[in-house]
């Protein structure tokens, strides 16, 4: 019986925020805030367990070795509350510094190291590979990756071999926008889909268990 | 061009869009409500992805990282599904990971359903760590020691205290990574744990991120890649074990031939006014 509730509680849920296909009305509002709402508690809860209680509390707690260092980071988001306090919410870019500190670090090296060097060294190909096929992508990937740099160069103006160079990256770059838009296409397609599978099934158990 | 044919254009341009949501929620049904089915061709990067698993000795282990929420679950679930039954059939371990807090309970469910279908043993064949916040910084320190970010699994279980995990501390432990992926997580595996620390990875991500991360298997970055239902579609396909994504596919290809049909239509519209306005 509480499958059965569970079930049509869901369902009604999925429909609820459906009919906002058909237009703005007071159950779709009623099920979108309920949402919001739910989502606001459970992110709650789990930033007391996995964050304040799991990485802090209960390493201190039971004196886990390196447990002490943990009083940095905690000062530093004590530090952070004192937004709520105009008079001395300066103290808080202590810990927004720490954040963005740490933060650009990581991204620079991420983004040279993990993406910049793999992704060029990936485009150092040859142009003749012995097979037609294989020789054709090399190719086209370094037209595509030329001419898509050359399109972003605005050191000059594009007239001449410049503005025709990039025309072909504009290609490109139209070419990746539609696989995209294509890939977007079919995303929200599968979402629709399992919506419209869980009701249908939904139906069937219902018919099922009555 | 006569003026009744204008008169249809312009009618068109103007069609109330919730006919369109009307047929588009039609093609999509009727597919799903009569079980109708379509031939699945498994593409190269999906093949890749599951010959990175089926090579992998009986013993080995997979973490998968489970990246997603409800709002994605009907792409990635049917991937986790299906690489998880592949695991399981090949006796590999797993272990799950969860990066985003709502994706939790979603991970566990779909752990928990196949791995009792295989008849597995939670802490021997397969655990779940749990979340933690961090991102960058837990995938970083895990490739020291996980136990310096997870002192214990999902319920609080010391991680010595399982079986399968007493000799698994690092990357250099697990075989290979599986991030499914609805966001910017999978970035992170790859510029990261890969870059950094060599680890072999496998991504499945819903089919918007699916054209940004080709880059990432045309680089050898990425070891095999699964792009939204259709790629779960494929996977199923190469472990014989058809489910949500094969009942999805038909739905999906109807659909992409209505939405063709529409743009098609809305073309021809458009220049039929605009030779109207011409006064052609």
């Amino acid at each position: 019986m509480i499958e059965a509730l569970g079930i049509w509680v869901a369902a009604g849920l999925t429909l609820a925020i459906m009919s906002f296909l058909y237009g703005d009305n007071p159950i779709y509002k009623f099920a979108e805030h309920l949402y919001v709402g739910y989502s606001a508690g459970y992110w709650l809860i789990y930033t007391w367990h996995f964050t304040i209680k799991l990485m802090v509390i209960q390493p201190i707690a039971e004196k886990q070795p390196g447990a002490i260092f943990l009083v940095i980071p905690l000062f530093f988001g004590v530090l952070m509350l004192t937004r709520w306090f105009p008079r001395i919410a300066w103290i808080s870019r202590w810990s927004i510094a720490f954040t963005v500190g740490i933060g650009a670090g990581l991204t620079l090296t991420g983004a040279i190291h993990g993406y910049i060097i793999p992704q060029v060294k990936a485009t150092i190909l040859p142009l003749w590979t012995g097979n037609g096929f294989s020789s054709f992508n090399n190719l086209v990937i370094v037209i595509g990756v030329l001419t898509t740099l050359i399109y972003f160069f605005f050191s000059r103006p594009h007239t001449g071999v410049l503005g025709k160079t990039s025309k072909v990256g504009i290609l490109f770059i139209m070419i990746a926008f539609g696989a995209s838009f294509g890939y977007t296409v079919m995303a929200r397609i599968s979402l629709l889909i399992g919506r419209l599978d869980f009701l249908w099934s939904s139906i069937l158990k219902l018919v099922h268990f009555f | 061009m006569n003026g009744e044919n204008i008169s249809f254009w312009e009618k068109l341009g103007k069609i109330d869009r919730r006919w369109i949501f009307l047929i588009i929620g039609l093609v999509v049904f009727i597919p799903i409500a009569f079980g109708l089915r379509m031939t699945v061709h498994v593409s190269p990067a999906v093949k890749s992805a599951y010959d990175t698993i089926n090579r992998l000795p009986e013993g080995s282990v997979v973490m998968i990282s489970i990246d997603y929420d409800a709002a994605s679950m009907p792409e990635l679930q049917p991937m986790l599904k299906a690489i998880l039954r592949h695991c399981f059939d090949k006796n590999l371990k797993v272990i799950l990971i969860n990066f985003w807090p709502l994706g939790l309970p979603i991970g566990n469910q779909g752990l928990e359903e196949v791995a009792k279908e295989y008849g597995k043993v939670y802490g021997v064949d397969y655990m779940n760590l749990g979340y933690r916040p961090g991102d960058i910084a837990v995938m970083l320190r895990m490739g020291t020691e996980i136990r310096s970010v997870f002192y214990g699994d999902i319920k609080g279980t010391p991680l010595d205290s399982l079986p399968m995990m007493k000799n698994i501390h690092n990357y250099d432990d697990i075989a290979v990574v599986v991030g499914l992926e609805a966001g910017s997580m999978g970035d992170y595996w790859v510029q990261y744990v890969n870059a950094r620390f060599k680890q072999d990875l496998i991504l499945g991500v819903t089919a918007v991120m699916a054209a940004g991360v080709y880059p990432y298997l045309q680089a050898g970055q990425i070891k095999g890649l699964i792009g939204g239902l259709k790629g779960a579609a494929e996977y199923e396909k190469l472990v014989n074990h058809p489910a949500f994504g094969h009942i999805g596919m038909a739905s999906q290809s109807w659909a992409h031939v209505a939405i063709i049909l529409f743009i098609i239509l809305g073309n021809i519209g458009y220049f039929m006014e605009r030779r109207r306005k011409r006064g052609l």
